[in-house]
């Protein structure tokens, strides 16, 4: 099981908007795939996907305010 | 470091917005480590990520008897206009060899346009803890940037014709109730030089390409 958390960003971004997921729980991912997209101030940016595996949960949805090093979503190798 | 300048000139939009991706897989792959896109679009409407479509204020009718389109693109901000007024930058740069950093990016790019306005003897301004760069509390540049793996795309638009200023009228700039200004209007007269030399004769400038797309 591997958490994807929401990695540092710059100096003083404690946290950033979810705005697009590039997967839906349930589907297969690859490593390095675009996994899910944020947004803070005036920059999108990606995550891409630390491993391969099956997206099991996501904790959080588009609009929602994530903290850096909380956890994202769940990938079961 | 191998850097390249691309000047499109007067292009649509989305053909810009092809040649960003086209440039920024280049970047990728390595062909070249960074690259700089200038130029002027024809009237165009894009929403960021998080854009309110409310903050369009003209009608359908009005946009499409304008010629103007909607884009809805993946950068980050609210809603923007641009025009062949604007000096529109796209910074394809690979942060990877600079600093992984979002606000310091931001704060380079707001420096560059402080840096640019100053050549004409502009006081450029950051306000609020707003991104973008402002001359007595009007915004006079603009900034919306999307990072995929640490390589950025879209950027940054520099009013400097006087001329298409109404058109931000069209729209809520960024979703707020703010006044656009240009170079033109600061300086109260029309300024007879092409922005595009003005920028790319910088001597940090190692190569530039002329490109027709």
């Amino acid at each position: 099981m591997t958490k994807v958390l929401l990695p540092k960003l710059g100096e003083g971004i404690e946290k950033a908007t979810l705005s697009y997921w590039y997967f839906k729980e349930g589907e297969k991912v690859n490593e390095k795939d675009d996994l899910v997209e944020l947004t803070t101030d005036k920059a999108t940016f990606n995550l891409p996907s630390p491993c391969s595996g099956t997206l099991t949960e996501i904790l959080f949805h588009e609009g929602d305010t994530v903290n850096v090093g909380e956890v994202l979503a769940i990938i079961e190798g | 470091m191998d850097f390249r300048v691309f000047d499109l000139g007067l292009v649509d939009f989305q053909k810009a917005w092809q040649f960003q991706k086209e440039i920024f897989t280049k970047v990728k792959i390595g062909k070249f480590d960074s690259g700089i896109i200038l130029c002027r679009h024809y009237p165009v409407i894009t929403l960021g990520r998080l854009a309110n479509r409310d903050n369009i204020l003209a009608s359908e009718q009005e946009l499409s008897s304008k010629g103007i389109q909607v884009h809805k693109i993946e950068r980050g901000g609210d809603i923007t206009y641009h025009g062949p007024g604007q000096l529109t930058i796209y910074p394809i740069i690979n942060l990877n060899y600079f600093k992984k950093d979002i606000h310091w990016f931001l704060g380079q790019l707001e420096e560059v346009v402080i840096d640019f306005l100053s050549d004409f003897g502009i006081k450029g301004e950051r306000h609020n803890g707003l991104t973008g760069i402002w001359v007595d509390k009007k915004k006079i540049a603009s900034i919306g940037i999307a990072i995929r793996n640490w390589i950025t795309f879209h950027g940054l638009s520099i009013n400097i014709k006087k001329d298409d200023l109404s058109n931000f009228r069209l729209i809520r700039p960024c979703g707020m109730d703010i006044e656009m200004t240009s170079i033109e209007s600061v300086l109260n007269k029309k300024e007879a030089f092409p922005p595009k030399s003005r920028l790319a004769g910088r001597k940090r400038f190692m190569a530039k390409e002329e490109v027709i797309i």
